[in-house]
């Protein structure tokens, strides 16, 4: 076929790349695609496969199209050669055959931790381009977080793996069946050289086909490891109910909460479904007469540590203690030796009982196993154990502890007794404990095959590196919090090449070629679906009934005996996962690099968290702290942990408990993406911490071991908002951001807690001029800063939906950070543990903007609906606007932030909002892009049209939220939830003596302290 | 007057008065003793038409060459790569460009107001400074006009912020003060150019008559719009000359006014403030004789001008500055009053950061500068003294930027929700950008005094003695 | 003293500075023009396409209604423009061996899209939603002129922002039955009365706020 063709024959492609068990490979993306005829495709507004699809041609050939333009890569490999067609049932929310224009929802899972929560992916044309909540799915109901919604950027990510390789040459896939051959050979006689290395499954195909290669390969061993393992809780729950369980918490039957230094609400899995279910019992109407009650214990701040009514700041070597002394308190064990903060325990205590079988006690990951046996203990004492707390069995197919998984298969690579090493997903070079010296144990494997998404470190140190689908790419199958089973279907072909774990397996148990499909549908088959069942749970994005049954478990109440006490001299140091990039496997997607962590509002890095005072002990005094975070740098200290040094930026965190070091790893990749590994020359992208993670302490240790000193210098810090406080002496006054109170004070007036002075500025038009009048929509919001944890899924989400850029490190340090919604952060009270209040600050919509006179050329502008349109077409770039904006949410390209280029990342952008170019002004408008498409279908409804009804329109972050903080509707429409929210007594604007007039208002924070404890 | 310019130029009159009366009970004269129509025409003409130009002017023009190339490359980045490459970020959207722009638009202020306001008055010591000052007011509103045409995002849709009739049927936003901006600087721009020009008019004609070379010849005559010095022209002229006057003087009133409702018309703390317009005005006229100061005593000195630009300039132009600068003084001490009176919670806490905050350096040196410096223009030492003037001159030059620093990036970097609150810094192209801004209006300005009478030597001939005892004969 | 210039030069001066003023405005009124003339709109300006597809043949012709091809024209924001398919839904027995159908069924044979070039091109700022102004009244010809008399198609209307507001700021002067949507010879016989009237009927709301086009 000739180059200067102008059409792109597809079949052609994919006899030339498509099938790469072809022998011939290639080696640059462009050699393979034609520019051409690939550019022109991207550039196309509307891709020239909606035609044939429209016609009803098959999707899975439309996806292999779009998987051809899209990747610009020889992406087409996707169609399995068997070429059996492979059916796609859309979500019912959508006509059955795709309209050109219009998005389609799919039903799928997304795979954290070996837990899956189910989604609806939106797919513009075929193009997967946003993530939301499945509202069917237990551990989702509609809720997001940042890693769901963050993952669609990993989908498309340029950086992906994209070729099989052998130490960086370029292979095929064949090639390594080949290689594979003589393996399986061996394996055949001998299966114990054979091991197979994966993360946490819980994927029922996934899981039958392991089990099937064990029986195959008689000795052949299976281990599981990944950082944040899960361990403790897995060994804690084993020794309560004697066997590997599983706890499912239902928090929206609890009255009182105690968290044992636990993230429940944005940590670990169901945790999006917890919080939901957390803040249906927390959000306080006029007509609420009961508010549930969280106790946290914690040794650093959490998101669901932030909205606790009371808040214990102690040592992580101190929990176990309090546990103990809980314990104690309801009659179980000897009462520990805990003096201080006795009383504020044993009003918890008195709590606890008053609200038998209504009550949860949750214990930490990071917490050793014997306090998660001594919460299970006490939830029996209280009788939560059927009630509050189900017990089911695992969901993971062979529970493990993974630590003592991977010790085994460590000793036995050094004994030389591994042959062949096939790892499905992990990168165990980069995250293994310390201690363990994997990489050199791994080189005396002589078979070594990696499976993974980039090319990382343990890739480079493999035999084989295979690139690995992501989720929106294959099919597969896993189980949620509670056990619920999703199938996962792709959305889109493989855009680079890549292969399922279960592929993989499918070629160990007989190299015969297995499609993802054919695997799940046919594993599902044999265990009871039909063809509508399937079709069904395709549809549903869930397999029905598929969660575990309650077991009839009771937590034995035995404590056992403490161990020698730790000795708690000097610093204690937490190692924990980060709350963006988690164990390290999101290095490379910007979003989550680039959002403000939950407590610190840092970005890009990881640091080393103080307390203020610990802070002063290493000499970084108050006043020299302020000057620096002014500046946006920190100092740097040497941290050394056994022996071991790394030299840490240093940052103060009011509520650190004194002489505490908490530090996040999963930072320092050396490869893996270009965003992971090479943030920039001066800034090395945070600091790996592995190298301080030991197999004896993987949370950290204490005692003499830990030395902190203080290292010359400072350290620039991409931080978005420093410490505020909102204490008076500090800001001149208050201000009136953050209302807040008590429930006993609402109770008694719920205007209380929104300040006198709001009571007198309250409904008065300060006007001379009558108002506006809103005749047809009036579009608001009301946000619930009661449920608010901070969680960021809104931020990421707003950010998916608007096309919003990435600047990167430098940028945020210079303030310049593109996010529409930011959740400001305030501490109140003393920093050893103030209260911390979470505000999500979108565009507050002002009736009366203070940005729309002052733009010269009305690029802002006023709308008949209350909107305040941001025309980007007509802006100069005064920045005017912004200046006169006193909530500060406009955000201005001061550079070309939107990346114009990257012909991979084209079609991952929302085609329904504009790419702002440089030097133009943006920001949020209440997705304006979804209000008129609503309207749009709501005008085309019956001759006259009507009105677009509450709930109709939902905002991206309202959707996100996992708390249901934010409400978004027509103020005109009497009957809408936003309505009677505007209503609510602690219902306040921002800054409203400024006579913005807001749409945007935020109902005050309430909390329910214990009456008994004071303070 | 018609007779004058019938005077044979070639004709030197022995001066014959001897001054009879202790010059102690004379006042400062406006020029020196001793000139003539012929030696006042010979000596500032020949800085003009002299045929070898002084190395000293090829130093200075080659130095402004220099800073405006700095220019031409800070604009061109600035276009291809974006503002930002300014130290401006999100709390603080304007940094040193509207910094410096006002500074500048406040430098373009003594000139209408020595020519204009000072002629209305009848102050003939204006004389001979009022073509320098106008000349400088030109120059400082071109370097100012800079930063507000390439302060914007997209500098190349700037043609938005004019109402033009196009096919989307928009208008600009009247509303905002940006909008009145681009109005009282262009029309400032434009009434103090034709005011500069017709006062040329009649010494462009002298260069023309005077000029040996045809080449020049023909330059001035085609500036001198045929000038003959009939009556009929000089009665034109007048009358001309009064009704710009009369024009402009509104002008040096409304600019810097509507510069000042760029920040009073917004509500950020510390911009929002009533008496924003006297204040400004005020700086203006202060930062405006500054200038001239800054420039004049270097000129006096280098060509020779003692006679023309006496110490009796000096000293009044040092005696506006302190009453001007106190003026300044008043408002900032009025800010904080108002801000603590106020009793709102960030009208307050803005005064308290001011002081404390992290800018606290920049506004102890402004109170320096503009507050305490021209205190000193108290003493007749030191208003008379050359040395002194420019010292204090020069303080005040750096005050006034100071003061649109502490009032701009300042005002902004801590307003409503300490969520938002940052810093600001300028970056190496800000400072680029203003040095560069400096170089064009030295360019122009070394332009201007090789090529056109730095001095009104008409008006200077109406000084002299000879010319009054013409005015009393009609 | 001797004259440097020559007499003719005081007219000259004249002319040239009161003539500035003139030269001024005719260069402003010059541009105004341009910016509306085809070389920007691209307006009247009939496209090369792969295949030289007649609306004249196929709609005055054969009577063809639009959604036969247009299929999403009323659901979507994107008409949708037909693919192979259904041009081979009669060309599969009609001039089924005519050169001008090559491209077709090549197509049609190695399943490539033919790549159409666009005919109305709107900025990406802009969301413009075919269906709400077909299901609101709005005839296809008001915007896209009489297709049924285009041989080539070519752009009919200047698609700048006054001629969409002339429409936004008083539909009724544009307005027309539902029914009589996809006429494309429809002529109302009485548009000042029956305008106002089909207004109220299907609710047409004047939408002029900048975020119903640009987000």
């Amino acid at each position: 076929m000739s180059d200067n063709k102008t059409t792109l024959d597809f079949r052609e492609f994919r006899e030339r790349i498509g099938d790469i068990r072809g022998k011939e490979y290639w080696r640059s993306l462009e050699e393979l695609s034609r520019g051409a005829d690939f550019e022109e495709l991207m550039q196309d507004e509307f891709p020239r496969q909606a035609a044939p699809l429209a016609n009803g041609v098959h999707r899975r050939d439309f996806m292999k199209l779009m998987s051809a333009s899209i990747a610009l890569a020889g992406a087409a490999a996707c169609t399995p050669p068997s070429g059996k067609p492979e059916k796609i049932v859309p979500y019912v929310k959508q006509p059955e055959d795709l309209i050109p224009g219009k998005p389609l929802f799919f039903a799928t899972a997304m795979p954290l931790g070996g837990y899956t929560t189910g989604v609806l992916a939106e797919s513009h044309m075929g193009r997967p381009t946003k993530i939301e909540g499945n509202p069917d799915h237990p551990s989702s109901l509609g809720g997001t977080d940042a890693y769901m919604q963050a993952s669609i950027l990993g989908l498309y990510d340029p950086d992906r793996s994209q070729v099989v390789r052998t130490f960086g040459e370029t292979r095929t896939w064949s090639d390594f069946i080949g290689a594979l051959q003589p393996v399986l050979k061996e394996a055949a006689v001998n299966g114990a050289g054979l091991r197979i290395l994966t993360q946490t499954v819980t994927s029922p195909t996934l899981g039958a086909a392991l089990r099937a290669l064990v029986a195959q390969y008689p000795g052949m061993q299976w281990h599981q490891w990944e950082p944040v393992s899960g361990d403790n809780k897995r060994e804690g729950l084993r020794s309560a109910f004697g066997g590997y369980v599983n706890a499912v918490y239902h928090f929206d039957k609890a009255s009182v909460v105690v968290s044992l230094d636990s993230d429940f609400m944005s940590d670990g899995a169901g945790h999006v479904r917890y919080s939901r279910d957390f803040a249906s019992r927390r959000r306080v109407r006029h007509d609420t007469k009961s508010m549930n009650r969280l106790y946290a214990i914690e040794s650093s701040p959490t998101s669901s540590g932030s909205i606790a009514d009371h808040r214990l700041s102690v040592r992580p070597s101190q929990i176990e203690g309090c546990a103990r002394a809980i314990a104690a308190g309801v009659g179980l064990g000897a009462a520990g030796a805990i003096a201080e903060n006795a009383s504020w325990i044993a009003a918890l205590v008195r709590d606890l009982q008053r609200n038998q079988g209504a009550a949860i006690v949750v214990a930490g990951d990071d917490q050793p196993p014997v306090v998660h046996a001594i919460a299970m203990a006490i939830n029996q004492a209280i009788g939560a154990i059927g009630t509050t707390i189900t017990i089911t069995d695992s969901p993971e197919v062979e529970p493990v502890n993974q630590l003592e998984s991977l010790r085994r298969l460590v000793t036995d690579m050094n004994a030389g007794s591994v042959k062949a090493l096939i790892m499905l997903g992990g990168n165990p070079i980069f995250d293994a404990p310390a201690d363990f010296n994997f990489a050199a144990a791994f080189d005396k494997v002589p078979f070594r095959a990696h499976l993974s998404p980039y090319y990382d470190e343990t890739s480079m140190l493999s035999h084989w590196h295979i690139p690995e689908t992501h989720y929106l790419e294959t099919w597969g199958d896993g189980r949620g919090h509670d056990g619920t089973v999703t199938i996962q279907q792709p959305l889109i072909a493989p855009l680079y090449n890549g292969r399922a774990a279960i592929e993989v397996l499918a070629t160990l148990a007989g190299g015969m070629d297995q499609s993802p499909y054919d695997a799940v549908r046919s594993h599902w088959m044999t265990n009871g679906a039909n063809e509508t069942l399937w079709r069904k749970w395709l549809n549903d994005g869930v397999v029905t009934n598929s969660a575990l049954p309650a077991r009839t478990a009771s937590a034995s109440t035995s404590i056992p005996a403490p161990v020698a006490p730790k000795q708690s001299g000097g610093f204690e140091l937490r190692i924990t996962h980060d709350p963006n990039i988690y164990d390290g496997r999101f290095a490379n997607n910007a979003w989550l690099q680039e959002l403000p962590k939950p407590q610190t509002k840092i970005t890009w890095e990881n640091v080393l968290l103080l307390s203020p005072k610990s802070a002063n002990a290493i000499g970084f005094g108050d006043a020299e702290r302020d000057d620096l975070f002014n500046e946006k740098h920190t100092l740097q200290a040497d941290l050394s942990f056994r022996g071991r040094t790394l030299r840490v930026p240093v940052w103060v965190v009011p509520g650190m408990p004194e002489n505490v070091a908490t530090i996040h790893f999963g930072y320092g990749r050396k490869h893996g993406g270009k965003v992971a590994s090479e943030i920039s020359e001066k800034n090395p992208g945070g600091v790996d911490i592995y190298p301080i993670r030991f197999s004896d302490g993987l949370t950290g240790g204490a005692g003499a071991q830990i030395t902190l000193v203080r290292s010359a210098g400072t350290y620039p810090i991409g931080c978005t908002q420093e410490h505020q406080s909102i204490n008076p002496k500090d800001v001149g006054g208050d201000r009136g951001i953050i209302r807040s109170g008590t429930f006993d004070e609402y109770q008694r007036n719920p205007h209380a807690i929104l300040g006198e002075e709001h009571e007198a500025a309250a409904e008065k038009d300060e006007s001379f001029y009558p108002a506006f009048e809103y005749k047809g929509h009036a579009w608001a919001m009301v946000i619930d800063t009661s449920v608010c944890t901070g969680c960021n899924g809104c931020v990421i989400a707003c950010q998916a939906e608007n096309n919003i850029s990435v600047v990167g490190k430098e940028e945020v340090v210079r303030e310049r950070e593109m996010h529409w919604l930011r959740i400001d952060r305030y501490y109140r009270g003393a920093p050893e543990n103030p209260e911390v209040y979470h505000q999500p600050v979108p565009c507050m919509q002002c009736e009366n903007a203070p940005c729309e006179p002052v733009c010269p050329v009305e690029a802002t502008s006023h709308s008949s609906e209350g909107l305040n349109d941001m025309t980007y077409n007509r802006c100069v770039g005064t920045r005017y606007c912004s200046n006169n904006c006193p909530y500060k949410v406009r955000r201005f390209n001061f550079f070309h932030y939107a990346d114009y280029d990257t012909e991979a990342m084209k079609p991952m952008r929302n085609p329904d909002v504009t790419v702002r170019t440089r030097g133009v002004m943006e920001k949020c408008t209440y997705c304006v892009q979804r209000i008129n498409a609503a309207k749009i279908e709501a005008e085309k409804d019956g001759p006259q049209g009507r009105r677009v009804r509450d709930g109709e329109v939902t905002t991206a972050c309202q959707q996100a939220c996992p708390s249901e903080a934010i409400t978004f509707g027509d103020m005109n429409d009497p009957s809408s939830r936003v309505a009677s929210l505007k209503k609510e007594p602690a219902n306040y604007a921002l800054l409203e003596d400024l006579n913005t007039r807001p749409r945007t208002t935020y109902l005050g924070a309430i909390r329910n302290p214990n009456p008994e404890i004071r303070g | 007057m018609a007779q004058k310019d019938e005077t044979p130029v070639h004709e030197i009159r022995p001066v014959t008065q001897e001054v009879r009366v202790p010059e102690r009970y004379l006042p400062a004269p406006t020029i020196e003793p001793g000139h003539s129509y012929a030696s006042i025409t010979d000596h500032i003409s020949t800085i003009v038409l002299r045929k070898r130009t002084p190395i000293g002017w090829y130093v200075g023009f080659g130095i402004s060459l220099i800073l405006i190339s700095v220019l031409t490359a800070t604009i061109g980045k600035l276009v291809f790569v974006g503002v930002g490459i300014w130290g401006i970020n999100h709390p603080v959207g304007w940094g040193m460009d509207i910094i410096n722009f006002v500074w500048w638009i406040g430098i373009g202020h003594a000139g209408t107001l020595i020519s204009a306001i000072l002629l209305l008055l009848r102050q003939e010591w204006r004389t001979s400074i009022n073509r320098f000052a106008e000349a400088m007011t030109l120059f400082a509103v071109a370097a100012a006009g800079l930063y507000p045409a390439l302060h914007t995002g997209r500098p190349w849709y700037d043609f938005w912020l004019f109402p033009y009739p196009n096919t989307m049927t928009l208008w600009p936003q009247f509303r905002s003060p940006l909008m009145w901006d681009v109005f009282a600087v262009s029309t400032y721009a434009t009434v103090s150019a034709l005011f500069w020009y017709v006062g040329l008019i009649p010494d462009l004609a002298t260069l023309r008559d005077r000029a040996t070379n045809v080449v020049a010849r023909k330059i001035y005559g085609m500036g001198a719009l045929g000038w003959r010095g009939s009556a009929k022209h000089w009665y034109r002229y007048e009358t001309a000359y009064l009704l710009l006057a009369g024009l402009s003087t509104p002008l040096v009133l409304s600019v810097h006014t509507i510069v000042s409702f760029d920040f009073a018309v917004a509500q950020i703390p510390g911009w929002h403030a009533t008496f924003f317009p006297p204040y400004f005005v005020a700086g203006a006229v202060f930062a405006g004789f500054a200038m001239v100061l800054t420039l004049a005593i270097p000129a006096r000195k280098f060509l020779k001008l003692e006679d023309f630009i006496t110490m009796k300039h000096l000293e009044n132009m040092g005696k506006i500055m302190l009453a001007t600068g106190m003026i300044v003084f008043y408002s900032y001490l009025m800010e904080l009053f108002l801000g603590w009176y106020s009793g709102n919670v960030f009208e307050r806490f803005m005064v308290h950061n001011r002081i404390f905050g992290p800018y606290w350096k920049m506004y102890v040196a402004l109170i320096v500068c503009n507050g305490l410096a021209p205190q000193m223009m108290w003493f007749k030492r030191f208003r008379t003294s050359t040395a002194f003037l420019f010292i204090t001159a020069m303080f005040v030059n750096v005050g006034m930027w100071l003061e649109r620093f502490v009032i701009i990036p300042a005002s902004l970097h801590r307003d409503f929700l300490p969520s938002s609150w940052g810093m600001y810094h300028g970056s190496p192209w800000d400072w680029s950008m203003f040095i560069g801004s400096m170089g064009l209006f030295l360019f122009l300005l070394f332009l201007f005094i090789r090529f056109l009478p730095m001095i009104s030597i008409f008006e200077m001939r109406t000084l002299l003695p000879e010319a009054h005892a013409h005015g009393e004969e009609h | 003293m001797a004259q440097i210039f020559h007499r003719s030069t005081n007219t000259l001066s004249r002319v040239t500075i009161f003539g500035a003023v003139f030269i001024a405005g005719f260069v402003l009124w010059v541009i105004g023009g341009i910016v509306r003339s085809p070389y920007v709109t691209n307006q009247g300006i009939a496209r090369e396409q792969p295949v030289p597809f007649s609306h004249q043949h196929h709609v005055a012709g054969l009577g063809i209604d639009c959604r036969y091809c247009h299929t999403s024209v009323e659901k979507s924001n994107f008409a949708g423009v037909p693919p192979t398919q259904t041009c081979m839904n009669c060309h599969a027995q009609i001039w089924t061996n005519a050169d001008m159908l090559a491209p077709v069924r090549n197509s049609f044979s190695s399943n490539t899209p033919i790549r159409w070039e666009r005919v109305h091109r709107l900025p990406d700022y802009v969301h413009f939603n075919h269906s709400i102004h077909v299901n609101k009244g709005v005839g296809c010809a008001s915007c896209h002129g009489r297709i049924d008399r285009m041989n080539l198609t070519y752009q009919a209307s200047p698609l700048t922002m006054e001629w969409c507001l002339d429409c936004h700021r008083a539909p009724e002067k544009y307005v027309r039955p539902r029914d009589q949507v996809f006429n494309m010879a429809y002529v109302a016989s009485d548009q000042k009365t029956l305008g106002p009237q089909l207004v109220r009927a299907y609710n047409i709301q004047k939408l002029t706020s900048c975020s119903t086009c640009h987000y």
